[in-house]
């Protein structure tokens, strides 16, 4: 019910909305929460285990009953807490885990299976027969139990993830977050203040205080209008901080466009990394429920969220209240409500020496033996010191005293202490470092405190950040005494008493686990799964813990401690990976001629970050191996050009390059000629290779080294470590040149006189040289190396021309009846002459295994020639690298055995590497790793890959399968 | 012999504003990165002062007239705007960069804020302030990122990544765009 | 965490790529025998508390790192750079 004149919604807003297809209306300003109590709805979800009805108990994001789908579209975001979600028009909402409606349940018969369904009792019941449970008993659990669903769809909408920086983050704008803010602000400090719900001011706002004599509400908008103005302060709403990392750094989730609905670009929500030189903690506290017998019918809310209704959104949840608590301040709901004309049925106080001057019937040594009403509160039942009654209401507020929000300072190891005079915990001293905690989440729970404390945290800050703190009168606020006598459940009454609303856990439950000895609290926790559900516990832990301490015979801080882990409040994965879909995943890199290659229908595949063509279809051509065959005939016939850009390209120079390079590579280069280039390779420092490559000498102090395409970031990172680590000292510089250059492989043969009318003039160059050309007036490099077997040649040129090079020379190898190749053709190409690639030099081979143990030089040091030479990486027992020849197709992957034995991991003798089929040869082919595989050339062997259902016999070969001489190579 | 054309790497992508935010690839300059031998500091001093310039200090930059030198990581800053000086070779490893990067340049009210959604690095003023550099992460994108005015970046990536780095920033504005448009 | 490069300042974490153990500095002689080589590759102390490792600055400006932490705590006490450190390299 809407209360004339109260609340600050803003009423000349009114908005449309709708619940479980019913249409209401409510203002902006309103959450879902306030405008269904607004229009009297009471009854919003069903509990997760037993179904039972339930209704809104809070007013914030600790909401453990109103949770519902928000659809959207074909979208639908599941277990929105109704405290959270802000109405707009259009918004719709549904509530969850029922069927077919929210006020018949079939699953309602869970509730009176209850005996049945008590803690654990899946372990016990569904034991026999064994293999039921996976495919019964889970499944049939699985849909009764449960929160909302999921649309099945790809989430679509925007998200977004940022960084902030400040001198002070203030954690929360009740009274102790805004005085710490504007300390902070007016010493000049950058400042943060982030406040999880859409108004500032925290209790301020939702409560009837008042400072310096003004209403509290105006206070706020004062400070806040001083706070706006300053150009040192942001203020962030609807941003809860979720976790306090290291080093000053915090992660927040900030509800961007969940208030308006969607609109193009409009983030949903922004998962913020704040990072911050210091902070103040002024999260507040949570007020706790009381358990007794069947507390948890629609009607039954917390005290203060009663009082959040009345004098935020103006609205009272019903017509006949009730309070009980256990603490003075709680009698302020009724003051209120009473105030603003509600009838107050009566004050149940649970201690026994409480006043009893109300205004209404006040009943002191109070505790609720009952209540009534199916689908909504009707009655109480109740003893009391003058003995027992019965009171006909529909809403109970109720109070247990309060928790402080000290979540945070548990996210770095930080154990919570015990406050008896509380009944609460408080945050332990620097639990996180530079963070202070003031007010309510200190323990500190009168309005004048928290200004206090939060004037002095924000002190601290400031002194440590070596700034001075302003002068700053405390404004006038109250500060009574914090009155509470600890009181958890009724005691000897039956009945189920709940604890955790959202997981459907009672005092019962937790019993039982103390029976069953599982005592500690951690074992508690599992065994009954109090405090797991989605409010994590912020409602029940405590209490829980209190009637295991109960249980136990222990007092509550040797009983345990209640801890918490990020995120605060449930987070959504796609704001926190915000930006990571599809193209946002990984940064795309595109060749100089990846047009040009689309522009020939070229598909083009991922080779680490780069986009590659696969082949170049030609018309007729059905399949990618018809396209495949024909660039490889094209190449050993005529011409083939591909871009060979992707490669590592690495310029060393200094009068120690030569040194260097002999450190790196296992063979020697200080010996290479100026104009020459060599194949090296590069071994880890445990003996294994990390890479393999040419490079050229290019002066006498100057080289060039290529990687490969998948270790270039690898081998700069290698090379960076050995400098620093091993030889900083010397003069040696090496700079990335990758990008600087495209590069592009010219190879067949008729490589030469595609080169000749480009070029003009062709230097005469030895395999394995490089020369300096120019086209025009621009420089070039020219290689005489191959990866294909063919007399072949890599052209470099300046990036920005690379272009219009590629459209160049593949028309200049089309007039010679040649073209471009792609990745495919490539790789058979490569396979047919046994060059390998990182698809053999995998990280568990050596250089013994791939045949090239010659090339570590006897006459030097170099990285990994000492763990090279350890026992058991050289010798027969290894697989090494060996070609299989086959009449069909082999699998990469696949694994080799001798023909007769039993196919099993004991008798495994190798696997297969890369596989294609050889236009050139007509067979398929495999380069392989075989257990002493040098020395059985010429045997039959099995090749097995389950996967591929692949089972046929191949002939083991020399990994070179074409011109096993060279002789085309150095034509 | 062909007559190449030469292409930068963002070619076809027309400066984009939003929000009174300009993103735009900047002219081609030529660009060479030099990298001192150790202890050859006041040599390379000696080879920059015809230009007006100095080996920067880390997170630096050095300017003389158009020509910049800029701090670009452990022992190498890069020469933007001019040819290098022939006597720099004996002392200092180069190579040339030109094509190796291509530049955005990002100026208006939202550059900033732009910046703070792939860039995990403090760019308050006070903290980057005006000729600061960086190297940084722009997303998973290694990036060179110096402040040319209060409200003005320039962001240097490797240019086969221009296209993704031109995307996450046009994004960014996208987003920042629909979020000044709440009330 | 952030570690504060010597070169490019404070850092968040995912700038840096981590390696190892600090022994990876202390490469043995080329003919040490293999126990050496053992333990300078595969040999380490995992302690609770103060460590010495080393990590990249791969998205910054390539330094690699010798970093002092403590592994209960999370408390960086020393950031060098492993080409500038004390007694360091040739």
């Amino acid at each position: 019910m809407r209360l004339a004149g109260k609340g600050l919604i803003d009423r000349g807003q009114p908005v449309t909305f709708t619940f479980d297809g019913s249409t209401y209306q409510g203002f902006r300003g309103d959450t879902l929460a306030s405008a269904l109590l607004a229009n009297d709805v009471r009854l919003v979800g069903r509990s997760f285990k037993y179904h039972r009805p339930r209704g809104i108990l809070t007013a914030g994001s600790e909401e453990p009953n109103a949770m519902v789908e928000i659809l959207e579209g074909n979208q639908q975001t599941p277990n929105v807490r109704a405290t959270v979600q802000e109405v707009f028009d259009g918004l719709a909402a549904r509530s969850q885990n029922r069927f077919p409606s929210l006020k018949f349940d079939l699953l309602g018969i869970n509730d009176r299976l209850s005996p049945f369904l008590s803690a654990g009792f899946y372990y016990k019941t569904f034991m026999w027969p064994r293999p039921f449970w996976e495919k019964l008993y889970e499944p049939l659990i699985r849909r009764a139990a449960g929160l909302g669903s999921l649309s099945r769809q790809h989430d679509e909408a925007q998200y977004e993830k940022a960084w902030a920086f400040c001198d002070v983050l203030v954690i929360g704008s009740g009274p102790a977050g805004l005085m710490a803010a504007l300390t902070a602000a007016r010493a000049g400090a950058d400042v943060i203040l982030a406040e999880e719900e859409a108004r500032m001011g925290g209790r301020l706002v939702s409560d009837n205080l008042r400072v310096d004599g003004q209403p509290g509400v105006d206070w706020v908008e004062g400070t806040l209008a001083e706070l706006r103005a300053l150009p040192n302060v942001r203020l962030m709403t609807r941003t809860t901080v979720t976790g306090a990392y290291d080093d000053g750094t915090f992660g927040a989730l900030e509800r961007v466009g969940l208030h308006c609905g969607p609109a193009p670009h409009l983030p949903r929500e922004c998962f913020w990394r704040i990072v911050a030189g210091q902070s103040v903690l002024a999260a507040g506290a949570l007020e706790r429920p009381l358990a007794f017998p069947d507390n948890d019918r629609p009607g039954i809310m917390l005290a203060s969220a009663v009082r959040s209704y009345l004098h935020r959104y103006g609205v009272v949840p019903g017509h006949r209240i009730a309070l009980i608590a256990n603490n003075d301040a709680a009698r302020a709901t009724a003051r209120d409500l009473m105030a603003a004309g509600v009838k107050v049925a009566a004050i149940l106080d649970t201690r026994p020496d409480a006043s009893v001057v109300e205004d209404c019937p006040v009943y002191v040594n109070a505790q609720i033996t009952g209540t009534a009403g199916r689908l909504g509160l009707t009655s109480i039942t109740f003893r009391h010191a003058g003995g027992s009654a019965t009171l006909e209401v529909d809403t109970l507020a109720m109070s247990g005293g309060w928790n402080p929000t000290l979540h945070l300072t548990c996210h770095m190891n930080g154990r919570p202490l015990w406050r008896e005079d509380i009944a609460a915990f408080v945050p332990a001293p620097d639990a996180v470092p530079r963070l202070t905690p003031a007010g309510a989440c200190n323990g500190t729970f009168s309005t004048a405190g928290a200004f206090r404390e939060g004037q002095d945290a924000a002190r601290r800050a400031l002194a440590a950040l070596g700034r001075s703190a302003p002068d700053l009168a405390l404004p006038q606020a109250e500060d009574a005494p914090y009155a509470l006598a600890a009181y958890w459940e009724t005691p000897g009454v039956e009945g189920r008493q709940w604890l955790d609303f959202a997981n459907d856990v009672t005092t019962k439950d937790v019993k039982l686990s103390a029976q069953e000895n599982f005592r500690s609290v951690e074992h508690m926790k599992r065994y009954t799964t109090q405090g797991m559900a989605p409010d994590q516990g912020k409602n029940s832990n405590v209490g829980a813990l209190a009637v295991l301490a109960d249980a136990t015979g222990r007092g509550i801080p040797q009983t345990g401690t209640t801890t918490f882990r990020p995120p605060y409040v449930p987070t959504s994965i796609a704001a926190m990976g915000a930006g990571g879909r599809g193209a946002g995943f990984a940064p795309q890199r595109f060749l100089t001629s990846d047009q040009a290659s689309r522009d020939r229908g070229a598909p083009m595949i991922e080779a680490g970050l780069w986009y590659r063509p696969s082949y170049f279809p030609k018309p007729g051509e059905t399949t990618w191996l018809e396209a495949c065959n024909r660039e490889t005939r094209m190449l050993r016939d005529s011409v083939g050009v591909a871009d060979v850009s992707t490669l590592g390209k690495i310029d060393i120079q200094g009068r120690d390059a030569a040194r260097f390079l002999d450190l790196v590579y296992t063979n020697t280069f200080s010996t290479l000629p100026v104009g020459r280039v060599r194949y090296g390779l590069m071994l880890r420092e445990d003996g294994h290779v990390l890479d393999d490559g040419t490079s050229a000498r290019l002066g006498e102090h100057h080289f060039l080294m290529t990687t490969t395409t998948a270790a270039a970031g690898l081998v700069m990172r290698h090379l960076d470590f050995v400098h620093q680590a091993f030889c900083a000292g010397w003069d040696v510089r090496f700079t990335s040149v990758t990008e600087s250059w495209a590069q592009f492989a010219v190879a067949g043969p008729k490589a030469r006189d595609l080169l000749a009318t480009l070029l003009g003039e062709m230097p005469d160059l030895p395999f394995m040289g490089v020369a300096d050309v120019t086209l025009g007036k621009v420089r070039a490099r020219l290689f005489r190396i191959s990866f294909s077997g063919e007399h072949g040649y890599e052209i470099a040129i300046p990036t920005r021309f690379g272009e219009a090079l590629f459209r160049d020379l593949v028309a200049r190898a089309e007039i010679l009846g040649g073209g471009p190749y792609g990745m495919e053709a490539l790789n058979v190409l490569r396979i047919e002459k046994g060059f390998i690639t990182h698809a053999e030099i995998h990280g568990r081979t050596t250089a013994f295994d791939i045949g090239m143990e010659r090339m570590v030089s006897a006459k030097k040091d170099c990285i990994g020639k000492a763990a090279a030479a350890r026992p058991g990486m050289t010798g027969p027992e290894r697989d090494q690298l060996v070609g299989l020849k086959a009449t069909s197709p082999m699998g990469a992957g696949a694994h080799l055995f001798t023909p007769g034995d039993r196919v099993h991991r004991e008798t495994d003798q190798g696997y297969v590497t890369s596989v294609c089929y050889s236009p050139t040869l007509d067979a398929h082919l495999a380069l392989a790793f075989l257990r002493n595989g040098r020395a059985r050339h010429g045997e039959t062997i099995r090749v097995v890959d389950h996967l591929r259902k692949i089972d046929i016999l191949a002939e083991v070969t020399d990994p070179v399968f074409h011109d096993k001489e060279g002789v085309k190579l150095r034509a | 012999m062909p007559d190449l054309i030469a292409k930068s790497a963002l070619a076809g992508h027309a400066p984009l504003v939003r929000a009174g935010t300009r993103l735009a690839e900047c002219a081609a300059a030529p660009i060479t990165s030099i990298a001192p031998y150790p202890g050859r500091a006041a040599q390379v001093d000696a080879a920059l002062a015809p230009l007006g310039l100095s080996f920067p200090a880390p997170n630096g930059q050095s300017a003389s007239g158009t020509a910049r030198l800029l701090w670009a990581g452990r022992d190498m800053a890069f020469l933007i705007g001019a040819e290098t000086p022939a006597a720099l070779a004996d002392h200092a490893s180069l190579t040339d960069q030109t094509d190796g990067w291509a530049i955005l340049g990002l100026s208006g009210p939202l550059a900033e804020a732009a910046l703070m959604r792939p860039v995990p690095l403090d760019l308050r003023l006070a903290a980057f302030p005006v000729g600061r550099t960086a190297r940084a992460p722009l997303n998973h994108m290694q990036a060179i990122l110096t402040r040319t005015d209060d409200q003005a970046f320039e962001v240097m990536v490797f240019r086969s990544m221009a296209r993704t780095a031109w995307a996450e920033l046009t994004e960014a504005l996208a987003v920042l765009e629909a979020r000044a448009k709440l009330s | 965490m952030r570690l504060t490069c010597p070169l490019c300042g404070a850092r968040d974490r995912r700038e840096f790529t981590y390696y190892g153990a600090e022994d990876y500095l202390n490469r043995p002689a080329p003919d040490a025998p293999p126990q050496a080589w053992d333990d300078y590759l595969h040999n380490r102390d995992n302690p609770a508390g103060v460590t010495r490792d080393l990590w990249y600055h791969d998205m910054g400006c390539s330094s690699w790192l010798l970093v002092t932490r403590n592994t209960v705590t999370h408390e960086i006490l020393a950031v060098e750079a492993v080409a500038d450190r004390k007694g360091g390299a040739a």
